[in-house]
């Protein structure tokens, strides 16, 4: 028997960065914002993306969300009464959401008309370490982390928040009963990802949601 | 818990570069893992065992290469390599670092193969006597 070597040289994930790329191609010609939300379950995505959703719909923006969960369209209902449109990926036991996902449902979805949008938000499965590997072709990768998780998540996750390209913070009108280190909070968030802008925000109250807006509408301008 | 999918990918990849060499068989994958992969050894090489178990990859060995970040400085300029992945910022001036040159990186960098010794005249299948009459 003889050995050889072959160099390879590729990316494990090299099929769905592929995807991606090409998802990102059709979303920059259709001229729509695609972010791609990503926390620990509970932090509270659902509900800080039906305040968002609510709000760009009465400012009379136009935009649709994907939502990924492992089963239920408990989420997809639940954004629905925003008025926008929504459908839901259920992943079935896959613990993040992939190009192949997101491309094959907007496919399915006939209705949907990605020139016809500014925003379209994907709210992935709520996990803080494989969505970190999967680009779905989004230009904005969005962490959130509430009062009530503690200060050191960036700490303990740092391959996702280094990754994303703005964090928002969520409930924090718990601020003060969950006794929450908001300086500690902010300097760990810089410590993994230096620069990035953060949102302190609550969707119960509408604190920060006016800042948040201000950057979508920004960050959607033709530039 | 993503590193089945991972394997998974690993399996398709090597299988299609293997392909190209009829009759080897694959004995070693080489990776290479940055920090900032969200990789965990320990579990990708379980899952790696799971995903060739009675496949022709069944039996390779999964060698996982870490790679640190390497950092590159807007303020001083350098290219440097941060200790662990709790802080990026540069070690030579101290100043926030976000440009990643290294550290994400998810790929395989080679993998070997065996395979039979190429037939030499006389050695394989025995050559048709000639029969003189």
């Amino acid at each position: 028997m003889t050995t050889r070597i072959v160099e390879l040289r590729r990316g494990i994930l090299k099929k769905n960065d592929e995807l991606a790329a090409g998802l990102r191609g059709r979303f920059t010609s259709a001229g729509v914002l695609v972010l791609n939300l990503v926390s620990s379950p509970g932090t509270g995505k659902t509900t800080f993306l039906e305040r968002t959703l609510r709000e760009l719909h009465a400012r009379g923006a136009r935009a649709a969300a994907l939502v990924g969960d492992l089963e239920t369209d408990n989420d997809a209902r639940r954004l629905a009464a925003s008025g926008v449109p929504v459908r839901q990926i259920n992943t079935h036991g896959i613990c993040h959401l992939d190009a192949e996902m997101v491309a094959k449902h907007l496919d399915a979805w006939e209705s949907l008309v990605l020139a016809g949008l500014d925003y379209l938000f994907i709210e992935n499965v709520g996990n803080l370490v494989c969505p970190s590997s999967y680009d779905l072709g989004e230009r904005i990768r969005v962490v959130l982390l509430s009062v009530t998780e503690g200060e050191d998540k960036p700490l303990k996750y740092p391959g996702l928040f280094n990754s994303a390209d703005a964090a928002v913070i969520t409930k924090i009108d718990l601020a003060v009963p969950c006794a929450f280190d908001r300086e500690l909070a902010l300097r760990n968030i810089n410590e993994i990802r230096p620069g990035i802008r953060i949102f302190e925000t609550s969707a119960k109250t509408g604190a920060g949601m006016d800042g948040w807006l201000a950057y979508l509408a920004e960050q959607a301008r033709p530039s | 818990m993503h590193e089945l999918s991972i394997a998974m990918s690993i399996v398709d990849a090597v299988t299609e570069a293997a392909s190209a060499y009829p009759g080897a068989r694959v004995k070693e994958v080489r990776l290479r893992v940055g920090a900032l992969a969200s990789v965990v050894d320990d579990s990708l090489q379980f899952c790696w065992e799971l995903a060739t178990e009675g496949s022709p990859l069944a039996g390779a060995t999964l060698v996982i290469q870490k790679l640190p970040v390497i950092v590159h400085c807007d303020a001083c300029g350098a290219d440097a390599q941060i200790d662990g992945v709790q802080s990026f910022r540069c070690p030579r001036c101290g100043a926030p670092a976000a440009d990643l040159r290294q550290g994400r990186e998810l790929e395989i960098e080679s993998i070997e193969l065996e395979e039979p010794e190429p037939k030499e005249p006389g050695s394989g299948a025995p050559e048709p006597v000639e029969e003189h009459l």
